[in-house]
């Protein structure tokens, strides 16, 4: 029986032959992340094993991005406990506002994950690294506290779903469309404890940034990673920003997968997840008018330079509709650089955007754009849950960029297509 | 290893920002964290919650964010056992490795409304709805995992083993 991609990592840092789905194993570390929220309970629990340090300064990430620039005094105290920690033990990727970046964005533009590698981090949203051809996968606290102090996870190998895509995509159509149509289409569990492993010649014409909003929600859908083949894409990607050697996984020609779902891009729509669930999807055309009161483009799902393009190409010219507060997040400083150098700010600002700096805030309701009773925001983040961007009677719409673009400058839920016909 | 409490009921899809909305993450102090739990989606839970109760729902409890605080808010909170059809994967770890109680079974879900009074013994996995005399079979906790509910979780347990070598 053959393996499939996400299995033969598992192998390797298993010291392994083969594994087969449900098999526990305990593997080797490339590296362990955390940030403002859940390191501070990590490190609490790393305390109590009597560990005088980390495993390898280097393979340990911290990076306060959620609640800062601090929000207030107790984030402050937060962000203060991983700073001293990553004094303490000499952690070599601590990076502080300044340098910080949204985690995900920022792990693979400094280099840190690389094709092959096996990551985990104290966040859902780690398995944003199988775009790059990385098995990575969220924890909670106490594993990352066990994997700073001893390199290791245990992990129950996951069986497969296969996502085999061709065609391409219309315009104003990306990687977030395609992941919401496919959580929509097998629900918010419907890869729970499994790899979403997506193939096909429709990878080609996949952006990374496409790549990393995929794999990013994978978890939306309950599963274990998302994970991309390691094509002539990630690898010139790779070769800007790791110096490591790529160690490029392929399936087996008999890897078994529980489904096969075969998605031509070309024909998937804009599409919107109404709240309060990921998997509550409509196409554009079936949206009817949502007035709504914010638009967040932005965040480690949809905060890349490609995204910011796209936002920007729609908002050039135009105006934000008055009732709407339309704000901006770069991933990272680099990409912040980028936007600006590229004019992008200029288009933002003309609008009536807001640029941020960094930051996770909106995303989860932390600050930087928190919702009042009764408001909507479409947004191009990752969850729609209850409550999720502030007051518990307000909704969330999570959508792409150029949909988020689009309705910031109609003032309700709109097609980017009308938009620029307008 | 028994518990026995009064059941909290809820459906499908309980996700961690309404275990433990993210406005309260900015500590990591138990009983902060157990004064909100549950509040965006039941706001009487953390009025009426009494040691030992018992919590049941639905499928993919726990979907969403990694946030340990969400089991260590239902813990904290005096729950002693969830019991789901399924639960989020990330979930699953984080509420074993704190030593908070959960089982699987689907047929216990069947059976138990919200206010039935429901006892658990780990060691043979059997929950007994005591309201109406139905018994469900579970999984049992194997050996380690009794210990390192009874140590507080993964890091006492690596602790005490530590000691004990």
């Amino acid at each position: 029986m053959g393996m499939t991609m996400t299995q033969k990592i598992l192998v390797r840092h298993a010291n392994l032959e083969s594994v087969r789905a449900g098999q526990l194993v305990m593997a080797d570390l490339d590296m362990v992340l955390g940030n403002d929220i859940t390191a501070p309970v990590a490190i609490n629990e790393f305390s109590k094993f009597g560990k005088e340090t980390v495993f390898d300064k280097d393979k340990v990430a911290l990076v306060p991005d959620h609640f800062s620039p601090n929000k207030d005094i107790k984030a402050a105290e937060q962000c203060k406990c991983l700073r001293d920690f990553a004094n303490d033990h000499d952690i070599t990727n601590y990076f502080d506002v300044g340098q910080m970046g949204i985690e995900h964005a920022l792990l693979p533009e400094k280099g840190l994950v690389g094709a092959g590698d096996l990551v985990i981090g104290a966040d859902s949203h780690t398995c944003t690294y199988g775009a790059l051809g990385a098995f990575s996968t969220g924890v909670g606290s106490t594993d990352m506290a066990c994997g700073m102090a001893t390199g290791q996870a245990w992990f129950k190998v996951p069986s497969a779903l296969k996502f085999n895509l061709s065609g391409k995509f219309s315009p104003y159509v990306s990687g977030k469309d395609l992941i919401l149509h496919i959580i929509g289409m097998i629900g918010v569990d419907g890869a729970l404890y499994q790899s979403m492993e997506f193939t096909g010649e429709g990878v080609a014409n996949l952006t990374i940034d496409d790549r990393f909003t995929v794999a990013n929600m994978a978890i939306e859908a309950g599963a274990k990673n998302g994970i991309f083949p390691v094509d002539e894409v990630a690898l010139a990607y790779l070769k800007e920003h790791c110096p490591k050697e790529p160690v490029i996984y392929e399936a087996d020609a008999d890897a078994p997968y529980e489904a096969v779902y075969d998605i031509d891009l070309s024909t998937i729509k804009s599409t919107v997840s109404f709240p309060h669930l990921p998997s509550n999807t409509r196409t554009i055309d079936q949206v009817g008018e949502v007035r709504i009161d914010q638009v967040v483009i932005g965040s480690c799902t949809n905060g890349h330079i490609s995204d910011l393009r796209q936002a920007a190409a729609i908002l050039k010219g135009r105006k934000v509709a008055k009732h709407v507060r339309a704000l901006i997040f770069p991933a990272t400083q680099k990409i912040w650089k980028q936007a600006m150098n590229e004019g992008l700010f200029d288009i933002f600002v003309d609008s009536g955007c807001a640029v941020s700096t960094p930051t996770c805030g909106p995303c989860l309701g932390g600050h930087m754009g928190i919702l009042a009773a009764g408001e909507r925001a479409v947004s191009t983040t990752n969850r729609n849950f209850v409550g999720r961007m502030g007051h518990v009677k307000s909704e969330v719409y999570l959508a792409s960029p150029a949909v988020a673009a689009a309705s910031a400058v109609a003032g309700y839920i709109a097609d980017p297509n009308k938009v620029m016909e307008a | 290893m028994q518990v026995q409490g009064t059941v909290f009921r809820y459906g499908d899809n309980v996700d961690t920002d309404v275990i433990i909305p993210a406005r309260y993450l900015n500590t990591s102090n138990h009983k902060e964290l157990a004064q909100h739990c549950m509040e965006d989606l039941d706001q009487n839970f953390i009025k009426q919650v009494k040691q030992g109760d018992i919590m049941v729902a639905d499928k993919n409890f726990g979907c969403g964010s990694s946030r340990e605080h969400a089991p260590i808010a239902i813990k904290e909170s005096g729950i002693s056992c969830v019991i789901a059809r399924t639960f989020a994967r990330i979930f699953f770890r984080n509420a074993i490795n704190i030593g908070l109680p959960i089982l699987e079974c689907p047929e216990a879900c069947d059976g138990i409304k919200a206010g039935d009074v429901v006892s658990v013994d780990f060691s043979t996995g059997t929950i007994t709805n005591v309201t109406t005399g139905s018994v469900f079979q579970s999984e049992p906790f194997p050996p380690f995992m009794q210990d390192l509910i009874a140590n507080g979780g993964l890091a006492g347990y690596i602790a005490n083993r530590g000691k004990q070598a």
